[in-house]
């Protein structure tokens, strides 16, 4: 028997209703249901972070959630991180540096260096390494990605002095 | 599978009693990772994270009380916790990436019942205790009570964790963890060896060392336990301590290490946290 449990909570800030089936992870939920495609499957197993998304604002595997724990969560995905057209720095980094190739880790990569650089705006090389540890990437090799955190953080630091 | 989400310790108590196969989990970063691999799933997902008591950190009256569902990011985040507990934490803080972080728990790593597991030596060294809740009420055992072999524990099928208790550490009582993998970040452990001592103007008056990835369970070294109380950690207590964690392992060979090779680095690692406790407790 197949059980469905319906599930409210916000996603990118907007309020939505879906109705999950429990044994599905919130990743296939956010694909399948929402349409947010920018949250990607790499692994399935929490290796590769290639699905991170934002629980109350705590990085998280969508790969590693049922569907029905967002109930009553506040849960970001990339579509979130630009305003409008107007993409985020990081974005605009990651495009400058060369920072992908095949682009399947992009987003994982994109989500999880805000929540750092939100948390910590002028992380060490090594904090970044660290923080994006979680993340792996086949075909860019990690220091376009690193640069391109490190030139995003730089941005942001000049726009708020 | 039926995902449940209950509120008590009493309720979810009922969702196992009243199922052989319903399975509680807290951040499921063992669990979902297991069944993609073809275990057999649950008939009930018994979700403990909303339950008060599952989750938090804190002390009250000497005792400090970790719900079993508490995602180890808000351990290591807990500065009193940290600084009560430092070789806990940094055990805790091992556990996979930043997102692992956010949803891996105490109850969990134990209850898995990895020979691996990071924060069981720890536990065992800081003689955690574990209040299990089922159909007759609540008991509280001995954390090393709970693991009984890889992948299996003292738990019924109507029991699971509902917090961690364990006592204010005395004055000049410090803990260390330490583990070895092939890389810095994202892997389970070749060895791990905790040690936790107590001080007094330069001589351990109290030691307790545990050794993880080295035995089917954790083991605690008494030989070495024995070497370190009445010693200032001079370099033959330290030879001994060595000497005494490398004859206590009983390893698997496997593509991490042969046995020679985690017999080796369990000793090195325990004289290295023990230099570290003692370094922590005498500060
Ligand atoms: C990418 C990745 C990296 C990892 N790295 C490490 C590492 O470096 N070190 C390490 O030790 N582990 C590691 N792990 C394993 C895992 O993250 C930890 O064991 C974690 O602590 C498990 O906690 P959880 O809450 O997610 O457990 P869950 O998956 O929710 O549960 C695990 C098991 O314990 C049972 N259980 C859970 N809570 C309770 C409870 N309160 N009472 C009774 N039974 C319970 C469940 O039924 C299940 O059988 C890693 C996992 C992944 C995916
Ligand atoms: S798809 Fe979730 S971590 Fe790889
Ligand atoms: S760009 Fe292809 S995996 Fe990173």
């Amino acid at each position: 028997m197949i059980n469905r449990t319906h599930v409210h909570c916000t996603v990118n800030g907007d309020e939505v209703d879906f109705l999950a089936t429990d044994s599905t992870s919130l990743l296939d939920a956010l694909r399948t249901e929402l349409g947010l495609t920018g949250v990607k499957e790499g692994c399935g197993t929490g290796d590769c972070g290639a699905c991170s998304i934002t629980v109350d604002g705590a990085l998280n595997c969508a790969c590693l959630m049922f569907a029905p724990e967002a109930e009553g969560r506040e849960i970001g995905t990339v579509e979130g991180i630009a305003q409008g057209d107007h993409l985020h720095p990081l974005q605009e980094t990651f495009l400058e540096g060369a920072a992908l190739q095949c682009g399947i880790c992009t987003p994982g990569f994109l989500v999880a260096a805000k929540v750092l650089l939100d948390e910590n705006p002028t992380p060490t090389e090594t904090e970044i390494r660290y923080a994006l540890a979680g993340n792996l990437c086949r075909c860019t090799g990690y220091d376009k990605i690193i640069h391109a955190v490190q030139e995003a953080a730089v941005q942001l630091n000049g726009a708020k002095s | 599978m039926r995902y449940a989400a209950p509120t008590t310790v009493d309720e979810a108590v009922g969702l196992l009693a009243a199922d052989a196969d319903a399975r509680v989990f807290a951040g499921a970063t063992d669990l979902i990772p297991q069944i993609r691999s073809g275990r057999p799933e649950p008939s009930v997902l018994v979700d403990l994270k909303r339950i008060d008591r599952l989750v938090g950190v804190g002390e009250s009256g000497g005792t400090w009380t970790v719900g079993a569902a508490t995602p180890t990011s808000t351990l290591t985040a807990d500065e009193a916790f940290t600084g009560a507990f430092p070789g806990l934490s940094e055990a805790s803080g091992l556990i996979g990436s930043d997102q692992i972080q956010n949803r891996s728990s105490w109850g969990g790593n134990l209850c898995n019942a990895s020979p691996a597991a990071d924060s069981v030596p720890a536990l065992v060294a800081n003689a955690v205790r574990a209040v299990v809740a089922g159909s007759n009420g609540e008991r509280t055992v001995p954390v090393e009570e709970i693991v009984t072999g890889p992948g299996q524990t003292s738990l019924a099928d109507d029991e699971f964790v509902v917090e961690f208790q364990v006592d204010t550490p005395p004055a000049h009582t410090a803990d260390a963890y330490l583990r070895l993998i092939p890389r810095t970040e994202m892997d389970i452990a070749v060895v791990g060896a905790a040690v936790r001592l107590t001080m007094d103007g330069g001589t351990c008056t109290a030691a307790t060392v545990a050794l993880g990835a080295v035995a089917p369970t954790v083991v605690r070294v008494p030989d070495a336990e024995a070497a370190l109380v009445g010693s200032t950690l001079d370099d033959a207590t330290l030879e001994a301590v060595a000497a005494a964690a490398s004859a206590a392992c009983n390893p698997i060979d496997d593509k991490r290490g042969t046995i020679e090779y985690r017999r080796q680095v369990a000793g090195v690692l325990a004289k290295r946290a023990a230099t570290i406790a003692a370094e922590r407790a005498n500060a």
